[in-house]
Formats: structure tokens, sequence, C-alpha cells
């Protein structure tokens, strides 16, 4: 046996099977780039299993106007930086409305500028495939998705129409309207994505490293507070060390009180992390589950 | 940070804390957040209940927590110093076959949870049945509820004795059996000084040691093709890759190999990944393959070493599960799904049908329904490069789907 073979080259080749798989299943499959750390080892591994072509799919960001310049930066630097194709979608509609969490709360202000822009840049450009980086780990009803995950004509899930999943064997049959989720870090974990990103030297957001910045404390949640736009009244911001475990939306997007300023850091936090990193994001509090979210289409 | 990963599946009745185990696992291992604990101890006491109820940590859909049942297989992860694990829960219900056939299906290690309380039941059986049944060959039994029977030693003998016997009967496998309450913790992560007289590993103990690769880069060479690479661009003009996982066996440059079908003789010259030319690749890492003859070999297709080949069928006898509502047709079209290769397939007999609680064979059958079992005979429009499901999981198993493309079917290729 291969003495090297540690659990993170066991979870890269299983992940580059699953690319692999795709591509060779289906007719146009585009990559649901975040970029977060999930989608950063996402974009790393994808360029593993088509190595020494080109990726052979775009990538596609659903931006919604809020996430924070440094990931915006950072996305179109790194884009560039290895050549790929980048497509930038936004709702334009619902952002001229002026959608914000603080106007329309939560739930319908993801259902606009993510779900819906997400489904219509799949109709768009006629995706028939769209991989992303969620883990099963994340979230409790993650924890039964499949690796190949069926959606509708109209982009949703239903749980009862999921296929049994055997061996390494994913079937992306698929009729005429019906289109694939696809999850190649299904089996990684927070500390997992650490760990390669540590192991690989993969770029990450440096939001992901903690520093003083400023924040208010909102229901248990420390939100950053450098536009004063998303903040309520009479919340006063205040310099705190703070780092991001997740990227989303900045009015969203909780940080965690930490001092990780290198990756490895960030690994030994994650190793002894006490609460799921997911706590910090806004879209999964509230009475709109994550799981009633993924029947509408949010990936 | 030089771990590897064991992929194991939990089977046990409704009753018998499996969720309990797992909960348990993950919160004793950190596996489980504190805000997810704090969810399911809440959860707990706005239904009546006090502190946390472990089984509510594991219980994924909404609906399905309402309803207080669990379908389908989830998937749980946690990771010690020594291993990442890899759980694919199956619960104990109806549709138990099935999942348990799927949860068993990517797993190399069953652990069996038995009530010390009620032995070895037709359940116990079924569940260690269809575990050997799709390639297991490591059992934990997991001796549960010795609170409830004075942590006595005869209780745990019996059930010992009891499970030996059924698996040597069904043809051996490595056997550990373990006293455990899941409930207050004995034995799971903890010793348990109630339990004095057992001298063996605690459970998570012997997760993290205990060796499952059977040779599995001893046996043949076997990797089918996934993707043909030929990158645009001069300096790529003369390259032609075969990318793929290796499914057994190892390859070094400069061997001998035979492509099949068509049975084509060439030499592995190169083994190509982005972090460098290897010289030899193992089970279970995806790489791209150089080779010295320019062949036609695409998708479906497999390379395998010189020796040993695989069959090239187009008739077999196989078991098959079946996992669809609409139950099989006999001589009806179905696709089957083998390695990277997908061909028409009819199936023209059922053998017999296996009652999955007495192992006996109810035949003549004119059909298998959701959650049977059987052995059938099929054909198919192109032939198949396999080996029996017995000397190769990943070359030997195979899915049906029907016009609906539902996956209808597992089925398991025989010698």
């Amino acid at each position: 046996m291969n003495k090297e073979w540690t659990h993170l080259r066991e979870l890269e080749s299983e992940s580059i099977y699953i690319f692999r798989e795709v591509v060779a299943q289906f007719r146009n499959p585009v990559l649901l780039y975040s970029i977060g750390k999930d989608s950063s080892v996402l974009v790393h591994l994808a360029r593993k299993a088509f190595y020494p072509g080109p990726l052979p799919f775009p990538l596609l960001h659903v931006d919604t106007g809020y996430k924070f310049p440094e990931m915006i930066k950072f996305r179109d630097e790194f884009a560039k930086s290895i050549g790929a194709r980048l497509i930038v979608h936004r709702n334009e509609d619902a952002i001229a409305a002026g959608a914000h969490p603080l106007k329309l709360g939560v739930a319908r202000c993801c259902g606009q500028l993510k779900t819906a822009a997400l489904l219509h840049a799949l109709e768009k450009y006629q995706f028939d495939a769209a991989m992303g980086g969620a883990r099963r780990e994340e979230e409790r009803s993650r924890a039964k998705e499949r690796v190949f995950s069926l959606r509708d004509a109209f982009g949703q899930w239903d749980p009862r129409r999921q296929r049994p999943e055997l061996w390494n064997l994913y079937s992306g049959a698929i009729h005429e309207g019906e289109s694939m989720r696809v999850f190649p870090l299904s089996n990684w974990t927070e500390r997992d994505i650490w760990q390669y990103i540590l192991q690989e030297k993969i770029p990450v957001v440096p939001l992901y490293f903690a520093k003083e910045r400023p924040v208010v404390e909102r229901g248990g949640t420390l939100i950053p507070a450098d536009n004063a736009l998303h903040l309520k009244d009479g919340e006063k911001p205040q310099m705190m060390s703070v780092r991001f475990r997740t990227l989303g939306c900045a009015p969203c997007t909780g940080a965690v009180a930490s001092c990780a300023a290198s990756l490895e850091d960030i690994v030994a936090e994650a190793g002894a992390a006490k609460i799921s990193e997911r706590s910090t994001r806004i879209i999964d509090h509230g009475s709109n589950t994550m799981e009633d979210k993924k029947r509408e289409g949010y990936f | 940070m030089s771990i590897n990963v064991l992929r194991f599946t939990t089977a046990g009745n409704v009753d018998d804390g499996k969720s309990t185990l797992i909960g348990r696992l993950l919160v004793e291992t950190e596996g489980a957040f504190e805000d997810q604990i704090e969810g399911a101890r809440r959860e707990n006491e706005r239904r009546g209940g006090k502190g946390i109820d472990f089984s509510l940590l594991t219980d994924g859909l909404k609906a399905e927590r309402e309803q207080g049942i669990t379908i389908d297989v989830a998937y749980r992860y946690f990771a010690t110093p020594k291993r990442k694990f890899i759980i694919a829960d199956a619960p104990g219900h109806e549709q138990y076959t099935r999942n348990l056939v799927t949860s068993a299906s990517t797993s190399d290690l069953a652990v069996i949870l038995v009530d010390a309380r009620n032995g070895m039941v037709t359940q116990s059986r079924r569940h260690a049945f269809i575990a050997y049944l799709l390639g297991i060959r490591h059992f934990i039994v997991a001796i549960n509820k010795m609170d409830l029977v004075e942590f006595k030693r005869e209780a745990y003998d019996a059930i010992r004795m009891d499970f030996i016997d059924f698996i040597e009967r069904l043809g051996g496998a490595d056997v550990y059996c373990i006293p455990i309450s899941a409930l207050e913790g004995d034995l799971v992560t903890e010793p348990s000084p109630r339990m004095s007289w057992y001298n063996g590993p605690k459970l998570l103990e012997l997760l993290e040691s205990i060796e499952v690769d059977d040779h599995q880069s001893e046996r043949p060479f076997r990797f089918p093709v996934q993707l043909v690479s030929r990158p645009p661009g001069q300096e790529f003009a003369d390259f032609r890759g075969y990318m793929g996982r290796v499914a057994s066996g190892s390859v070094r440059v400069g061997d001998a190999v035979v492509v099949l079908p068509s049975g084509a003789r060439t030499t592995v010259t190169g083994i190509v990944t982005q972090d460098g030319r290897l010289d030899e690749a193992f089970s279970r890492q995806s790489v791209t393959l150089l080779l010295a003859d320019d062949l036609d070999i695409s998708r479906g297709d497999l390379i395998s070493s010189e020796t040993s080949l695989p069959a090239a069928r187009t008739e077999f006898k196989a078991t098959l599960c079946w996992m669809n509502e609409r139950k099989l047709r006999l001589n009806h079209r179905y696709v089957l799904r083998h390695t990277t290769k997908s061909v028409r397939c009819i199936i023209n007999e059922i053998d017999y049908r296996l009652d999955v609680n007495t192992l006996d064979r109810e035949s003549p059958v004119t059909e298998l329904q959701t959650n049977d079992i059987g052995q059938v005979r099929i054909k198919t429009l192109q032939p198949i490069v396999c080996d029996p499901y017995d000397a190769n999981r990943q070359t030997g198993g195979f899915i049906l789907l029907d016009e609906t493309n539902d996956t209808v079917a597992a089925g398991m290729i025989q010698g």
C-alpha cells in the first residue's frame, strides 16, 4: 500500500474523479464560484483534474452587490491568474429596487439576490450541471445530500426524487430541462479544507485572517461595520480582532473573535472549534431553514 | 496530519440506540459543535424531554424530524488524531434493505448494533447478511444497552457466539464484539469499570486501529477510462492521456497493459499529475496515463494488467437488489451503468429471490419489488469488462436505470 496515502490525498482523488465524471456526462457544466475558501479548494481540485489541459468549464459568480470589496478584488485577480473564464451574474432589477436584508428581511433578500439570480443565470447560459462547494458536514439538512443532486425544470430539489448513490457510480442521466447540482467536496470537513489549503498553499481571501476590524454585535453575532448603510439606528462600531469563518454578504456575515493570523493558526483553530461555521451565517437562522431554501433552488 | 480514512456503515433497529451511539461518537470526538448540540437539547426540551437526546443530532431533514422517523442514508464525519471517519448511516425502517445496500457499497466496515436484552434477532442477521453481500468483511458488533442487563458477561458471550457462528456460515469475516452502553457512555470512548471482565479495546480505539485495506493494491491492475485528455495548443500536439482513478492494483511506468474490450496491448509511458510525473500509481489514485501506442481508446474502456485479465461479458448472473417502487420487468430494456460505461440490457430470468431473514431461496418467482434481493440473468447489448464482485467491488458492481432515469437496482456480478 501507498504509505503517502493520507486522508487529504483520498479526498482529493475522490473529488478529481467527480469532476471528471461531470465533464464526461454533461454537455454544459459550470463551477459555482463563491470566492470563499471552499470555492478556492474547488477550483484548485478542478485544475488538478484536467491538468495539463485548461479548465473545461467557466466559473459563475452570483453577485449580490453586497460582497466585501476584498472578495471582489480577490475574485478578479484569481480568475485572471489562472486564465479561467469568469461569468458574473446579478439580479440587476432587485439590486436597482434597493433589495437589502434590513428592508426585506434576510430570507426575501437572499431569495431575490441569490436564489432567483442563480436560477436565472443557469437558465440564461443553459447550464445542465452546476458544481458547488457545499459539504455534508456543514448543516444537518445536507447530511443526506447526494454528490449528484437532481433539480427539476424549475431548479427545485425534491427529496423523493433523489437517487441512491452506490459505489462510485454517479448517474448524471437527466431529461430535457432538468439539471444537476454536483458537490465534489461532499466528504470534506472544515478542518480538511483548511489542512488542504495549508498543504497546497492555496490562496484565499484575506478576510479569513484575523485583523482589527470595526464590528457591531447584533443578536449574538459580530457584524462588520465598515459600511454605515448596513447598520441599524443606534449601533456603534467597536474595533476588535476578528476573522471570518465563512464569507457571504457583508450585512449578513458574522465575524468571530480570533487572533488566528496565519494558515497554521487557522488550522489549529478549526481543529478546536466548538461552534459550527454556519452559525455565523444569518441566513441559517430564523424559521426558513436551509432545507426550505434548498427546495426553492438555493444552493 | 498523516492520517487515513475509514468509511463505515452503521446498522441496527430503531430501538437499538444507533442514533444515540453516533451522536455520542460525534460529541465526544468533537465532530458535533456546541450550537448543534444546544439545538438538539432545546428541541428535546420543547418535546418534553430532558437533557441531550443524542439522536436529535443525527436526524437530518425537517420532514423526518417532525415525524420522528429517519429515511435515507445520512453521512456523518468525525476525526481523531489517528483517523478521519466517514459514517454512512442507514436508518432502520421499511426502506431498510435499499438504504443499507447503498451505505454498505461505499463502506469497508460495518458496526452492527445489537440490543443486549434481545440477543441476535432476525434483523441483526439481516443487517449482517446485507453488509456481507455488499462485500464488507470487517464487522464490529456493538452489544448495546449493557446497563439494562446489569453489565453481565453472559449476555455478551451469547451474542458474540451467535454472531460469529452466523458470519462463519456466510463464509467468514473479521469480527470484533464490544459490550457498550451508548446512553451512559461505557466503552464507547471511555473505559467501563462496571465491565472489568472485558479486556478488549473501546469502540473508538478499535475504529482508530482496525486495518481494513484488504490488499486492494495487490490485486490485478484495473483502470476504467473516464475521459481522454487532448489539451489544445502546440506544446501538447502529441499529448494524449487517459484520465481515471485506479480501481485496484497499481501500475508503473514501463508496465505492459491491455486495453479492453479491444484487447490491444501497449506499455505505460507516463503517469501524469499536476504535482509532477509519478513512477507508480496505486489503487484509489486519480491520474492520467500515457501509453506507447496511439490506440482508439475512449470512456468506458478499461486498461488492465497484462495477466489476470477481467472478462468482457454480455451475459452473466448477478445478485440484484431492487430499489424502486416500479417492479422489475422481465425482458424490459434497462440501462446498465458499470465503471465508466453505460450499456443497454435486459433481465431475462429471475433464478430466485432471497428471503433476507432466513436466507432461503424462493423460486420460481416472476418479479422483484422494492427491497427484494434475488439472483437474475442479464444480457447486455455491448460487452462490459468486469470482474466478479467477490474479487473486485469496483469492477463487479453496477446499477440499473429505467426510462425515467431513476436508479432502480444495484447489482453484483457473479463469477
